[in-house]
C-alpha cells in the first residue's frame, strides 16, 4: 500500500518542525589487538584505524543523510576501554597521557567530535593499570578535547567499590581546577552497571563483549514526543502513553533502518538502537518541556517522578516494539545544564538536587550535568556519587553521574558551559556530608539481589 | 547512480503558496535527470498547500546528493518548502 500524503507529512513535519533527527552514530571499534609492550607501537595502530573508521563513519552517515533527509546530528567513536591498553604499559601517568592526546588526535584527523573509552571497570577493584588511569584522568581530560572518559565504580553483582568512589571525589576536583568552569568534569561519567553498547557520550565504551567493530544508534530526542504531548491536551494518562507509545514507535524505527544502512555500507555489525530521550540545548528539545507538556506546572514539582516514569515507560514500549535490537543506556537524560527546563526548574527553586536523585530512581540513567560549588569537599562529591551509584546497584539499573564542581562559584550563580553543553545555576549542596563514612574506604557488598543462580 | 532493473522510488514533497507552473518546473527537472514520476498527489493540508510526487530514481543520470541541490534551488526561487527522501523511510515509521 502506498502511503498516504498525511503519513509522509507526519514525517516531514517531524523533521522541519520538531528537530526529528537521528541523535547519534556511535561505532564502536575493538583496540585490544593494538596492544602493545611499547606504547609508541600502541599509538600508532590505534591512531591509523581510528582515523581510517571514522572518516569512512563519516562518509557513510553523510551518504544516509542524503538517502532518507534526516539529519544524523552527531558521529562519534568509542574505543576498547583505555585501561586495558594501558596494562602491558609502564605504569606512569605520562604514559596515560601520551594515549589520551594521541586517541583525541585521531579524533580531530578523522573530524569525530567525541572519543569515548578513556575509563575502566573497577565495580570490584583496580589494578595498578587502573589505579594509573585514575591519576591519569585530571591531566588526560584537560589537555584534550574530544576526549571522553568513563568509569564503572559499581555493579549489582560485585557492589559499590568505595575506595574508587572515595579516590574520584579528588579527582573530580583536580580535574575541575585545570579546566575554566570546570568543564572538563562534562566529559567523564562514572556509572553504576555501565552498558557496554551505549551510544552516548561521555560514558561511551566498545565493551569486552563486542565484536571489532559495532554501530550503535542514538534516537532523535525530546522534541518530538513533546509534540506529540502537546497536540493531545485534554486525553486521560492511559491514552497519553498510547500516544507516546506510537511515536516512539515510529522514530525508533527510523533509527534502526538508517543504523543498519550505515552498518551495510561499511560492512560491519549492526549493534544497538539506544532509545532514550535525549536532550539537547535547542529550543523545545527538552525532556521537561515533555514533563510540564504533560500538566506538571514544573519539572521538580510534585507528580514530575510519575510523569516521568509514564513517559519513559510508554518510550520503552514503544521502542521495544519497533525493534529487536534496543540497547545502550534506553532510559531518560535529564542533564541539567543541556535541557533548558531542567535549567529553568532549578533556576526557579521548583527543582534541587534531593529531588534530581528522586528522578534516577524510576527510569533516568542518572545525574547528569550538574553544577555544584567549586568549595564543595572531595568526601560531599564522593557522597553524592555514592548515593547515586547505590540507586542502581540496588535497583539493578544503569545509573550515572557527570557533576561539575565549578571553581570561584557559589550557589545560585550562572555557569556557562558552551555549546552543546548548555548553562546551569549552581546547585546547592551540604558543605560536609559522610567524611567518616567515605574514609571507611573498602567496598559495599552486592545485595542479595545479585544472588540469582 | 547505478542503472538498475529494481525500482528505487523517493518521496518529494512540496509546500508553501500556489502559483502558476510549480509542477511543470519540478517535472521539467525530473525529465531532465532521467527520473520517472510515478505518482503526484495534491491537496490542501491545515493552511498549507501540499504535494507530494513519488518518483524511480533507479535511472537518474545524478546522484541524490544532486537532486537534493537543484531540488533546494528551486525551492528558493518559488520560495517553497521540498523535501526529498528514499520511500523506505516512510515504510518503516508507517507500516508496522
Amino acid at each position: 500500500m502506498r502511503i498516504s500524503v498525511e503519513e509522509v507529512f507526519e514525517t516531514v513535519k517531524m523533521t522541519l518542525d520538531h528537530h526529528f533527527d537521528i541523535r547519534t552514530v556511535t561505532l564502536g571499534i575493538n583496540l585490544k589487538d593494538c596492544m602493545d609492550r611499547n606504547i609508541d607501537g600502541l599509538i600508532e595502530r590505534a591512531q591509523k584505524r581510528i582515523v581510517e573508521k571514522g572518516l569512512r563513519l563519516n562518509k557513510c552517515a553523510d551518504t544516509i543523510e542524503q538517502k532518507y533527509g534526516i539529519p544524523i546530528t552527531n558521529r562519534r567513536i568509542a574505543v576498547t576501554p583505555a585501561s586495558l591498553l594501558l596494562e602491558p604499559l609502564p605504569r606512569k601517568i605520562q604514559t596515560a597521557v601520551r594515549l589520551a592526546k594521541a586517541l583525541d588526535n585521531a579524533a580531530a584527523k578523522a573530524d569525530i567530535d567525541f572519543l569515548g573509552g578513556f575509563g575502566a571497570m573497577v565495580q570490584k577493584g583496580m589494578t595498578a593499570a587502573e589505579e594509573n588511569l585514575i591519576d591519569a584522568i585530571p591531566q588526560a581530560i584537560s589537555k584534550t578535547h574530544r576526549l571522553c572518559g568513563f568509569l564503572n565504580l559499581a555493579s549489582t553483582v560485585a557492589g559499590i567499590n568505595m575506595n574508587a568512589v572515595e579516590k574520584f571525589g579528588h579527582t573530580l576536583k583536580d580535574l575541575a581546577g585545570r579546566t575554566k568552569n570546570g568543564v572538563g568534569c562534562a566529559r567523564i561519567a562514572v556509572f553504576a552497571n555501565v552498558p557496554e553498547d551505549n551510544p552516548f557520550m561521555a560514558g561511551a565504551h566498545h565493551g569486552i563483549g563486542e565484536p571489532d567493530y559495532s554501530l550503535n544508534i542514538g534516537i532523535s530526542g525530546p522534541g518530538v514526543v513533546r509534540d506529540v504531548v502537546l497536540q493531545n491536551p485534554d486525553c486521560d494518562l492511559t491514552e497519553l502513553s498510547e500516544v507516546i507509545k506510537r511515536t516512539v514507535f515510529k522514530i525508533t524505527r527510523a533509527g534502526e533502518l538508517i543504523g543498519r544502512e550505515i552498518a551495510n555500507l561499511m560492512k560491519i555489525d549492526f549493534g544497538i538502537v539506544d532509545i532514550s530521550l535525549a536532550s539537547t540545548t535547542s529550543a523545545g528539545d527538552s525532556v521537561a518541556q515533555i514533563i510540564e507538556a504533560m500538566g506538571v506546572k514544573q519539572m521538580g514539582l510534585p507528580g514530575s517522578t510519575a510523569a516521568l516514569a509514564l513517559l519513559i515507560n510508554a518510550v520503552k514500549k514503544g521502542g521495544a516494539m519497533a525493534s529487536g535490537n534496543i540497547g545502550g543506556l534506553s532510559g531518560t537524560f535529564i542533564p541539567v545544564s543541556e535541557d533548558a527546563g531542567m535549567s529553568r526548574a532549578v533556576k526557579a527553586g521548583s527543582l534541587n538536587i534531593q529531588k534530581l536523585e528522586a528522578l534516577t530512581s524510576v527510569c533516568s540513567v542518572g545525574m547528569d550535568m550538574f553544577a555544584v560549588p567549586g568549595d564543595t569537599p572531595a568526601e560531599v562529591l564522593s557522597a553524592i556519587i555514592a548515593d547515586e551509584l547505590s540507586i542502581g546497584v540496588i535497583n539493578n539499573k544503569t545509573t550515572g553521574v557527570r557533576i561539575i564542581p565549578v571553581p570561584r562559584k557559589k550557589a545560585g550563580q550562572i555557569v556557562h558551559f558552551g555549546g552543546l553543553l548548555g548553562s546551569a545555576p549552581v546547585m546547592k549542596v551540604a558543605k560536609t556530608a559522610a567524611p567518616e563514612f567515605i574514609a571507611r574506604r573498602g567496598r559495599i557488598p552486592a545485595p542479595i539481589t545479585a544472588l540469582r543462580n | 547512480m547505478a542503472k538498475k532493473q529494481t525500482p528505487q522510488i523517493c518521496i518529494m514533497t512540496v509546500t508553501g503558496v500556489d502559483r502558476v507552473g510549480i509542477i511543470a518546473k519540478l517535472a521539467t527537472a525530473m525529465a531532465r535527470a532521467h527520473i520517472n514520476i510515478v505518482d503526484v498527489n495534491q491537496k490542501i493540508m491545515e493552511d498549507y498547500f501540499v504535494m507530494t510526487m513519488a518518483v524511480d530514481i533507479s535511472k537518474a543520470a545524478i546522484d541524490m546528493a544532486k537532486i537534493r541541490k537543484q531540488l533546494d534551488k528551486l525551492a528558493e526561487e518559488m520560495s517553497l518548502t521540498i523535501t526529498f527522501q528514499d520511500e523506505n523511510i516512510f515504510k518503516v515509521m508507517h507500516r508496522v
